[in-house]
């Protein structure tokens, strides 16, 4: 490897690296406001500016390659002198309001103005004055702030895939804005909050809400879609005020979906904090002894072999195991995870999971997807996407009805029949697949929630290996879950053959034979009509529709308010962690299983939560390790039926309502109102 | 003092036709199949040898930067000629433009084919609204007389003019900031490396240079590159077209050997500075990105690229700005620190906060409203921007300023102690 | 700034959708196939002149819009461009867009006297246009003709070796819509040494 010498210390490189990324090796951090590791480089702001041998000026060290032989120095009085210049440009126009800044704290100009900045300012003249902008809902401005590095403009060109901002005029007058002003018009916006150097783009619905030093943060995962993204949770008593990305290379990079970090106020509205009982047609607030007890009754009344259990869209492992054994020592096995009727093949991990690994998307150079908007189910993966088609020029085929996915495709078909040709060697995409070195294929939910599911993922399966998609080394065949709790779920077996293909129907039937009690945990999107006859227990967190419709409904703790243990759509074990305590007297489900088996013959054997794990783990050795990518599964299956003509409509009608806490959420609201122009 | 034989511009004050056959009776575009016959080795050679130096103002060595070409890149080469003449003082390549455009046209078509180039863009920038139509009607000429095209002249080399009219933007005379203007962007001048050479316009091979640089080396290639190199001084060769402006009896552009003392330009081809030659304040030898020169170095200094360099200015683009003991010469220089405040791209931090920082400190030494801290402090800032920007904008904005103050304190001083006296008694 | 050129907003008023001319879109053609297939966005600055052109010297809200369409280009790209550029107006001119060089150049040889002229003449003053329509008056930096100087642009044409008299006489006119010869105004031929 080629070596640069940096302060008269030699330093082995890797080729492509720049002059920043050199001294990195090294330990000298070069301070920097325009550089981005995820953004193209700009070299605007001069602050990283370093003396370079034989060159009369200093160098941009975020633009320069490094090159072999070449001579950096970064300490010397010049790069001193060159950076405290830079400094005092970009503060003569700065207000001084940092008392009244939300960056405040954690401000990059703030912190390197410590270092660089004079004690005071020789600028005597009228500071600048910029106009604020309207960019939505989510992201405040406060434009006077601005130093016009542009990562805002980059993030959402390169990254986000609208081209929505830009930096307008020249000169001195040249500001940031959107066109006319409009709302941008991107599921990743927020992100620019936290890219903005300064106080310039700061989040709207955080201001002036607290101080960074006053919060607690604490490290968890997202429950919002199934990818698990990395985040931090900053929460003030028994409030969350704040959601941030944290970096995982693996999965979310340095990116969350704007619902991530958006729908956090959804948490403290429309919240079940204690027991309630339907008495006389309404619900009314009941103590825990009394509701558990009428729910034992009801078991007993109705036949407990016949109780049933529902899961939803958050229902964590530790939720779906006490339920499931609880379940089975009633002598019932009623229990499913597939409100969405998405089907699965039993015993094949390969056909639920995201098999590549969702870092392998940047290796692609030909992605086809089947049934999905990746845009809405999996933003931040769907950012990925948009950088292979960007750095491999990776070809995309969508089948399944046209929609903006910020990159181009060909589109091949509305409808799942077109399987059939490109089995059959009669798609256009056919050729793509062929000549591509790695090639993946993503089905979504909307097709595979049919009937025919199972043969939709047969079908798939043989395209795959007729396509070299998947061979002995790789496996490029994936299923791209909704829910956080989906592939977790079917792992431990949370499901009933009786049940798949038509979950709807079947359900009812059972219900509408034994009127049993059915336990919903966090199920809020399943289809309400199918429950009439049973007994509804609801486990959750928010008065939603289907809490409205319960008979015993019981307070459980939201993500941020418990650990709870969750899989990823890769299969990859996760844990949230508790920020603060349940809200009121709300209990971990697990608890509530644990107690009910109290009135039953069979009592459920973990007493705290890391029995419970213990337990889980014993029985399903896949959740013994936490945050690593399972080795890759096979593809042992497939068959070639021809699949009916039917057309893919995506199950997502509006990304900022999808679940209780974003519906539950004003500034989802806003956001659907103002992006979509839908009225919640 | 140039002989008329000598000279390259025979029509530079448009006395005679400029179209198609008024230039062929100057001897344009006559047997250019026979320099190109020779093969592009041999013309960038020649232009090397002839140490031709680049007429936009930087003075790169022609045949060096068209050496830069790479010779098998797999991609398309574009030559694209620098036609946005924007330098204050600078009005030369107007007058190519619009009084001998197929001087500029044959250059293109021999430039072009030493970089291996099949396609050429002239930006001119938009204000020339005249100049330009008269480009565009030669050029359709050109193509009609099958000069270029395919097969141009005969050469079975095919080569494409296109005009692009700018649309009034200073920065996109700097050769990054062009191409970007070119690919339908801001002029915003882009980082180096990669130098234009490797990645250019629309990431293809492409060499940026100026109209006159083009314009002269049919010329060189007829007559060879000895006779340009015995023209002027060593490695300040040949002929060159100066822009006398200011305060002169007759403003004009002139074109003169290289080397020819300012005094002698001033007095024989402008008429003399009004009020004669003890009436000289001070001179822009090069455009409004160098520095001034009192008259003190005036007296004897040549001009030309190295000479200049000495007495710590710069030939620019030979665009004479005269100054005569009438001129305030604080405003003088804090008109062309406007200039650069409403020109900067306002991409990188030093020129977007710097020059209007300098511009307003400029103002108030017009009347001497600064204290006496002021003029190191200027001078501070002006380093501060100096060396540190993307494009030599920054560079350009600092030196009038960091001439004025080295010839012109003690004026300055003076004007800020009455200012400070009158203050006092009021 | 004062100058039309040189604001970063766009509005609408009294404009109606913008449609190319018959012509126009036509010459918009040649223009896109001066550039290599896909690289139709250098076309941005030429269409947006020529647009600018058909709509009396300024750029609309709708013409940002239709050339974005034009060009498969996105609104805030153009945006970009028109706000960057001084010669593209964002707001209305009149039918006679004066333009006085202020550089050095120019203001050594008198370009501010020729600015009280103007506003003399046209009752503007700078960045204004006049009741009637006729004038709008701005300061530009250096148009380079600068051996001519003072001189000044107006619409498309050059009026150089301007004196306060020559100016005046220029404008009035104007004023009364007559014909008015371009470039030098004391007979000079380009920029030739003054013929004696």
């Amino acid at each position: 490897m080629p070596y640069i010498t940096i302060n008269h210390k030699e330093v082995e490189f890797e080729n492509g690296m720049t002059v920043m990324q050199a001294c990195e090796l090294v330990g000298i951090e070069i301070p920097r406001f325009c550089y981005h590791d995820k953004l193209s480089i700009a070299g605007n702001c001069r602050m990283c500016l370093v003396e370079m041998e034989k060159s009369p000026k200093p160098i941009a060290s975020c633009a320069m390659p490094a090159a072999e032989g070449m001579k950096i120095l970064t300490n010397t009085k010049n790069v001193e002198n060159a950076r405290k210049g830079v400094m005092e440009f970009l503060l003569i126009n700065h207000p001084l309001d940092c008392p009244i800044c939300d960056q405040g704290g954690e401000c990059d100009l703030q912190d390197q103005a410590l270092h660089y900045g004079f004690d005071k300012s020789r600028y005597e003249e009228n500071k600048r004055a910029v106009k604020n902008k309207h960019l939505g809902p989510l992201v405040s401005t406060i434009m006077t702030r601005c130093i016009h590095c542009t990562r805002c403009v980059r993030f959402s060109t390169e990254v986000a895939g609208v081209d929505d901002l830009g930096l307008l005029g020249r000169g001195e007058s040249a500001e940031i804005t959107t066109y006319l002003e409009k709302t941008i018009k991107s599921e990743l916006s927020g992100n620019v909050i936290d890219l903005c150097p300064v106080g310039a783009l700061t989040s709207k619905p955080y201001a002036f809400k607290a101080r960074p030093w006053e919060l607690n943060k604490t490290e968890s995962i997202d429950v919002f879609d199934a990818m698990g993204s990395s985040i931090r949770i900053d929460t003030l008593g028994k409030k969350t005020l704040r959601v941030l990305p944290r970096m995982n290379e693996e999965i979310n990079e340095e990116w969350i979906s704007d619902k991530s970090r958006f729908a956090i106020d959804g948490l403290s509205k429309q919240r079940i904090d204690t027991p309630y009982l339907l008495k006389d047609g309404k619900l009314v607030i009941a103590e825990w002894d009394e509701v558990l007890v009428n729910i034992t009754q009801e078991i007993s009344k109705r036949g407990k072999e016949n109780t049933l259990a529902l899961s939803g869209k958050f229902t964590d492992i530790e939720t779906l195991f006490s339920a499931k054994y609880f379940l089975q020592s009633l002598g019932s096995n009623y229990f499913d995870c597939r409100y969405d009727n998405v089907q699965f093949i039993e015993n094949q991990r390969a056909s639920y999971l995201f098999n590549s690994s969702i870092q392998e998307i940047d290796n692609a150079d030909a992605i086809l997807l089947i049934g999905t908007n990746p845009r809405w189910e999996a933003c931040v993966l769907n950012a990925r996407i948009r950088k292979a088609y960007i750095n491999n020029d990776c070809k995309i085929g969508l089948i399944g009805k046209k929609l903006d996915l910020t990159y181009k495709y060909v589109h091949l078909s509305d409808s799942i029949e077109h399987i059939n040709d490109l089995l059959n060697n009669n798609s256009p995409f056919s050729e793509v697949l062929k000549n591509s070195k790695k090639s993946l294929i993503i089905i979504g939910n909307s097709a595979i929630n049919y009937r025919d599911g199972k043969e939709v993922l047969n079908v798939c399966s043989e395209i795959a290996k007729k396509y070299n998609v998947a061979n002995n080394n790789f496996n490029g065949f994936n299923i791209l879950q909704q829910d956080i709790s989906k592939v977790g779920a079917i792992d431990i077996g949370f499901y009933n053959q009786d049940f798949a293909q038509n979950f709807d129907q079947n359900i009812k039937n059972h219900i509408n034979k034994f009127n049993p009690v059915v336990f919903l945990l966090s199920g809020d999107e399943i289809n309400h009509s199918i429950l009439e006859g049973a007994f509804i227990v609801y486990l959750g967190h928010h008065g939603d529709d289907l809490a409205q419709l319960a008979d015993i409904v019981l307070p459980s703790p939201a993500y941020t308010e418990k650990s709870s243990t969750y899989m990823n759509m890769e299969g990859r074990v996760l844990q949230t962690t508790r920020c603060y305590h349940p809200l009121g007297v709300s209990k971990e489900e697990w608890k509530i299983f644990r107690a009910l088996s109290n009135n039953f013959s069979q009592k459920l054997k973990f007493n705290n939560l890391s029995e419970l794990r213990n337990e889980i783990s014993n029985l399903f050795p896949v959740f013994k390790e936490i945050n690593n990518l399972p080795s890759s599964s096979k593809l042992e299956f497939g068959s070639s039926t021809k699949i009916e003509d039917r057309v893919l409509e995506y199950n997502i009608k509006n990304f900022y309502m999808t679940d209780v806490i974003s519906r539950a959420s004003i500034t989802m609201a806003n956001c659907s109102r103002e992006i979509l122009n839908k009225v919640a | 003092m140039l002989k008329k034989e000598d000279k390259i511009f025979k029509n530079l004050y448009g006395h005679n036709d400029w179209n198609l056959k008024g230039a062929l009776d100057r001897g344009i575009w006559e047997n250019t199949k026979n320099i190109l016959d020779k093969g592009s080795d041999y013309i960038v050679e020649e232009i090397k040898k002839s140490e031709l130096r680049g007429r936009g103002g930087a003075g790169f060595p022609a045949g060096l930067k068209w050496s830069f070409m790479p010779k098998d890149s797999g991609k398309p080469h574009y030559l694209v000629v620098n036609a946005d003449e924007s330098e204050p003082g600078t009005c030369k390549d107007r007058e190519i433009m619009r009084n001998d455009p197929h001087l500029l046209l044959e250059g293109c078509l021999v430039a072009g084919f030493a970089m291996r180039a099949h396609d050429c863009y002239i930006y001119i920038r938009g204000e020339y609204y005249k100049e330009s139509s008269n480009l565009q009607k030669a050029i359709e000429e050109a193509y009609e007389a099958k000069l270029i095209g395919p097969n141009a002249s005969g050469t079975g080399w095919d080569f494409n003019i296109y005009l692009h009219r700018g649309a009034g933007a200073y920065i996109c005379g700097e050769e990054t900031a062009l191409l970007e203007s070119l690919e339908g962007k801001k002029g915003l001048p882009r980082l180096k490396p990669p130098f234009p050479a490797a990645v250019g316009l629309y990431g293809c091979p492409t060499t940026v240079t100026n109209v006159e640089t083009v314009a002269v080396a049919p010329t060189i290639l007829r007559r060879g590159s000895k006779w340009f190199a015995n023209l002027g001084n060593p490695n300040n060769t040949g002929t060159k077209i100066f822009s006398i402006s200011g305060h002169v009896n007759n403003p004009c552009n002139v074109e003169e050997v290289m080397g020819i003392p300012l005094k002698e330009l001033i007095e024989i081809h402008a008429g003399g500075v009004i009020g004669g030659w003890d009436n000289l304040l001070a001179v822009i030898p090069g455009g409004a990105s160098v520095p001034l020169i009192p008259k003190s170095i005036c007296d004897t200094v040549k001009m030309d690229f190295d000479s200049l360099i000495k007495v710590q200015s710069g030939l620019g683009t030979a665009a004479v700005i005269v100054m005569n003991k009438s001129t305030d010469i604080v405003e003088a220089i804090t008109r062309l620190s406007h200039f650069f405040k409403h020109e900067n791209c306002g991409q990188c931090t030093p020129c977007r906060e710097g020059t209007g920082w300098m511009y307003r400190i400029m103002k108030k030494m017009i009347l001497g409203n600064i204290d006496s801290k002021g003029i190191d402090q200027l001078l501070n800032v002006t380093k501060q921007i100096e060396g540190h920007t993307i494009c030599a904008l920054g560079d350009a904005a600092a030196w009038p300023i960091q001439g004025l103050m080295r010839h012109f304190r003690p004026e300055i001083e003076r004007r800020i102690s009455e200012f400070n006296k009158k203050r006092k008694v009021a | 700034m004062n100058h039309p050129g040189m604001i970063n907003t766009v509005s609408n008023i009294n404009s109606n959708t913008f449609e190319w001319s018959e012509e126009n879109f036509s010459k918009v053609k040649t223009i896109i196939d001066k550039y290599p297939s896909g690289k139709q966005q250098s076309a941005v600055i030429p269409v947006l002149d020529l647009a600018q052109r058909q709509n009396k010297g300024w750029l609309t809200k709708n013409i940002i819009e239709k050339v974005a369409e034009t060009l498969s280009m996105s609104f805030i790209r153009v945006m970009e461009v028109a706000s960057f550029y001084s010669m593209f107006n964002l707001e209305p001119v009149g039918k006679n867009f004066i333009q006085i060089c202020r550089t050095t150049p120019c203001w050594l040889r008198g370009s501010d006297k020729l600015l009280e002229v103007a506003k003399n003449v046209t009752g503007c003053n700078l960045g204004e246009t006049s009741k009637d329509d006729k004038f709008t008056l701005v300061e530009v930096e250096c148009l380079g003709a600068c051996c001519n100087a003072p001189m000044i642009q107006i619409n498309d044409d050059y009026y150089e070796d301007l004196t306060e008299e020559n100016f005046k006489h220029l404008l009035l006119k104007l004023k009364e819509n007559e014909k008015i010869s371009t470039g030098s105004q004391i007979g000079r031929q380009s920029s030739e040494p003054k013929r004696k």
